[in-house]
């Protein structure tokens, strides 16, 4: 019997030169579920999942991916994830047709052309297969490489940042693709950095700097940050809108239209410092639903201060 | 599984690489085109009967038949006599300087020589840097000389004709004493135009995968090192089989290069050679970061296999250290293979140790490349 754990890995650190790029980090995702794995640009999204599918080694950590050893399994590994890059890596002088034969026949799928024929059917691309890859749109491009890199079916897949760059319709079927294929019984780790993403997914992980901030589903991402929310609305918002700001009970203020979101710590100090600051104004005041966004927005402003 | 070499695996590779090279238009023209080019540049160099080249010519008697041979050149179109009645040292500095590729000498004794029925002389040099130009332009001189001498003597063609047996013509090359035929030329030029575009090829095969991106997905596909560098290589055998024949036709069309020993012989050594060739450009895209580093590294590896390998120079009469370095490339043993068997038909047991050397390059470069593969992308 194989774990539950279809990934688990701890304290995984990668460095580049004196760069500690992944610090650390643990991550553990069960069978059949869609994790998130969230973090703004250059937090080391992509050097932790080519760690986690054999294509980097890790200068430390232990785990398993698959039930097979991080460090020493790292070709069986690679052989048993599906795994699709960030950047479109197939072929663009190669049709769709013979870039899907290409990795049919490298995972040695047989018949060749039933596994071919079937997927270009899939994707309802059997009428353009002669057309050059190079030539498709960005959310084709993007499923055409998910369709190629679950053609072996991998109990295991990782997507890198499928979505950025593609449009919010081919964003939102990309999604549903991605849940039948976890309906199906695949187990997906995708990493992104939009935030409306992270609702699509069973759990989300949250990654700044190379440090594994929080794990979890959003409400207890939300739930664990401590952050409490107040609405304030009315004609003048703009102008409390700096001095809220300024108040050291309350770590951030943005303003959607004419409401102002402000976020704090401590919820009996957040309330008395806006009720004070307002009381002059005609506003109203009202409890808000603290979202994940400022959730994010707090942890890169702590690991920012850390890395100071 | 991977660790195993596939068939089927190396197969895909093949397929793959096969197709974009045939795609990339760039790549077919240099594969098609450069032997082209090339032999028509060296066509010229190669040219069976040049005529008009610059000679400076020497004399220091006055009497009649220098007189009528002096004529009788002046008024050939074979010959450009741009320097006439110069001193012996002042045709020595035009030839240096380039300036002249022939000094025809007429001794100031011919006319003796002549009327004692001696043989008369004439001494020629050849700047030989310019080989193939030499043995045309000579035979000429004899023709020329005669027919001016006969004249002088009033005798007519058919007796001057028997003369030509007794005036002699003395040929100093200067400069390249092996005087490098055209027929020795288009043999090794099939070595020097492999040698590039083989390597060049493949020299940009895996940092184009790099600088493309698609590195990082080959290398998360099952294939292994192996599958990969001989997936890679390989098509490059079938383009250089096109290249091969492309040359030697040309060669055999437009230069009459002789073609002696067995066609077999001469392809199997080629395709041996060719693989040599692929893998040491794999090799170099190994080592090479981007597409630049690995151009850099075939112009390196170009330069001594021109100059080192006894293709632009008499392999023998280099120095020791030089032809220590001519005998560490492929393209030397290649080219004494080539010549042998093209132009002397040896035949596989003249031949073998030779190609058994190409062997032990395809071995030994297929080694360096794999040493050099990476499985991940550390
Ligand atoms: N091969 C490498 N050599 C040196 N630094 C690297 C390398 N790959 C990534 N990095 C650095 O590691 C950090 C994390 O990168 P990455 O994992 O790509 O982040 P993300 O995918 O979250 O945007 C970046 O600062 C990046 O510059
Ligand atoms: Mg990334």
């Amino acid at each position: 019997m194989k774990s539950e754990l279809v990934i688990d890995v701890r304290d995984l650190t990668k460095r580049f030169g004196n760069k500690t790029v992944v610090n650390q980090v643990a991550m553990q995702v069960r069978r059949g579920e869609i994790v998130g794995f969230l973090g703004p640009n250059g937090s080391g999204k992509t050097t932790s999942i080519r760690m986690m599918c054999g294509l980097l080694t890790a200068n430390s950590g232990e785990g398993t991916v698959l039930g097979l050893d991080l460090m020493r399994d790292q070709l069986k590994i690679k052989r048993e994830v599906g795994y699709m890059t960030q950047k479109f890596s197939f072929y663009d002088d190669l049709t769709i047709e013979e870039n899907l034969a290409f990795v049919a026949r490298l995972y040695k799928l047989k018949p060749l052309h039933t596994y071919v024929d079937k997927t270009l059917e899939s994707l309802g691309l059997t009428s353009r297969r002669k057309q050059l890859a190079g030539s498709l749109s960005g959310g084709w491009k993007q499923r055409l490489a998910l369709a190629a890199c679950t053609m072996h079916k991998p109990k295991l897949l990782l997507l890198d940042e499928p979505t950025a760059g593609v449009d919010p319709k081919a964003r939102r079927e990309f999604w549903d693709e991605i849940h039948v294929l976890a309906a199906e019984g695949m187990t997906v780790l995708v990493s992104t950095h939009y935030m409306d993403e992270a609702e699509r997914c069973h759990r989300i992980s949250y990654i700044a700097y190379g440090n594994m901030l929080a794990q979890g589903t959003v409400e207890e991402v939300v739930a664990s940050s401590g952050l409490h929310t107040l609405l304030v609305k009315g004609e003048d918002t703009d102008k409390v809108a700096h001095t809220l700001a300024d108040h050291p009970d309350i770590d951030q203020v943005a303003p959607f239209g004419s409401t102002l979101h402000v976020v704090g710590p401590n919820e009996d100090k957040l309330k008395s410092a806006v009720d004070e600051i307002c009381a002059d104004y005609d506003l109203t005041v009202e409890l808000g639903e603290t979202t994940l966004e400022d959730v994010f927005i707090k942890f890169m402003s702590d690991s920012k201060d850390n890395m100071q | 599984m991977t660790h195993f070499f596939s068939i089927s695996r190396f197969y895909a590779m093949f397929l793959k690489e096969f197709i974009q090279a045939k795609r990339d238009r760039i790549t077919f023209a240099m594969i098609l085109g450069l032997p082209i080019i090339q032999l028509i540049l060296f066509g010229y160099a190669i040219n069976n009967d040049p005529h008009s080249l610059p000679t400076a010519l020497v004399y220091t008697s006055n009497d009649p038949y220098t007189r009528a041979i002096v004529t009788a050149l002046e008024v050939s179109d074979y010959y450009e006599f741009s320097h006439v009645g110069v001193s012996a040292s002042e045709a020595n500095d035009l030839m240096q300087k380039g300036e002249v590729s022939f000094i025809v000498t007429i001794p100031s004794d011919i006319a003796t020589r002549i009327q004692r029925k001696d043989k008369p002389t004439l001494l020629v040099a050849a700047d030989a840097t310019d080989p193939a130009a030499s043995s045309g332009a000579v035979s000429a001189l004899k023709n020329l000389a005669n027919e001016a001498l006969a004249r002088v003597n009033g005798e007519e063609r058919a007796i001057a004709l028997q003369r030509a047996q007794r005036l002699q013509i003395i040929v100093h090359r200067r400069y390249n004493p092996e005087g490098i035929s055209q027929y020795n030329t288009v043999p090794g030029l099939l070595g020097v135009i492999m040698q590039i575009t083989m390597v060049l090829m493949t020299a940009l095969s895996l940092t184009r995968e790099r600088e493309r991106g698609t590195m990082e997905n080959l290398l998360a596909m099952p294939a292994n090192s192996a599958e990969i560098m001989l997936g890679k290589v390989t098509p490059y055998l079938c383009l250089g089989a096109v290249q091969m024949t492309i040359i030697l036709g040309a060669g055999q069309l437009l230069f009459d290069v002789p073609f002696v020993g067995s066609l077999w012989l001469i392809l199997f050594s080629t395709l041996i050679y060719v693989f040599s060739l692929v893998l040491l450009g794999y090799f170099f895209s190994t080592i090479a970061k981007s597409q630049m580093q690995a151009m850099q590294l075939m112009v390196l590896s170009l330069l001594p296999s021109i100059l080192l390998s006894g293709f632009m120079f008499p392999f023998r009469g280099m120095p020791h250290w030089a032809q220590y370095i001519g005998e560490c490339l492929p393209i030397t043993h290649f080219i004494r293979i080539i010549r042998g068997v093209m132009l002397k038909g040896a035949d596989l047991s003249q031949v073998g140790n030779e190609l058994a050397i190409l062997f032990v390059f395809v071995f030994v470069f297929s080694l360096m490349a794999l040493s050099r593969s990476k499985r991940t992308l550390d």
